[in-house]
């Protein structure tokens, strides 16, 4: 998937992965993807809840050898 | 308009120092409006020096302890500040933030901190104890905006 901005937010917990997302966010502009790669397992709820609560897209969420790949959308 | 979310911070130990940082911090990430109101031991969350901030293993059955450790040996001198080595020490090995960080990342976010008045004289604390761009007020201070909030909470 084609996205704008990467962030790595590895070997961090609850709720850096989601301060940290919503920080970058706030610097990029409206459409823009961003790529989080985490490590905490709570992100995969925590992301969705994140994109439902802020009106940001997410538009994947997957897993891949312990990492977990988000996808958001800037509304 | 914006959620609003009201946290009493009453509790000055390591442990319960995270919920009020976590959650104010998460919130102002959501887009709420956050206020933290520290009153009593509370109030040892918002100065300078967290240093003092320390979790005992003292009346605390429920914190995992690397060997089992009877209560007379937690009651002797020393063992507060070995336990929050310890605890510091998986905190920081987890990823965990710092508490340090946790409130920079809430003031950054625009959370407003508000001391009880009450509670920094009943202690003899002055303002220079206390971290820059806090407020002070007091019980009604509180109320004025906890009674529009979305999200309550004592802590």
């Amino acid at each position: 998937m084609n996205f704008d901005k990467e962030l790595n937010v590895s070997s961090m917990s609850c709720p850096l992965p989601i301060i940290k997302t919503k920080k970058v966010l706030s610097g990029m502009e409206s459409n823009q993807v961003l790529k989080v790669v985490a490590t905490d397992a709570g992100a995969v709820k925590d992301m969705q809840a994140f994109a439902d609560q802020t009106g940001n897209t997410l538009l994947a969420s997957t897993e891949d050898h312990g990492a977990y790949i988000f996808y958001m959308k800037k509304k | 308009m914006s959620k609003k979310m009201a946290i009493i911070a009453s509790k000055g130990t390591l442990d319960m120092a995270y919920p009020p940082f976590i959650l104010a911090s998460t919130a102002a990430a959501l887009g709420y409006e956050v206020q933290v109101f520290f009153t009593f031991y509370g109030l040892q969350l918002l100065r300078k020096d967290l240093s003092d901030v320390k979790i005992s293993p003292l009346a605390n059955p429920a914190m995992p302890m690397p060997i089992p450790m009877p209560v007379m040996v937690q009651m002797l001198p020393g063992m507060e500040t070995m336990a929050t080595m310890i605890m510091k020490d998986k905190i920081k090995k987890k990823g965990v933030a710092s508490l340090e960080e946790l409130r920079d990342l809430c003031l950054e976010a625009e959370v407003k901190f508000i001391a009880c008045q009450m509670t920094v004289d009943l202690f003899d604390f002055t303002k220079d104890d206390f971290i820059d761009g806090i407020e002070y007020g007091g019980a009604a201070t509180f109320m004025g905006f906890a009674g529009e909030t979305d999200v309550c909470l004592f802590i």
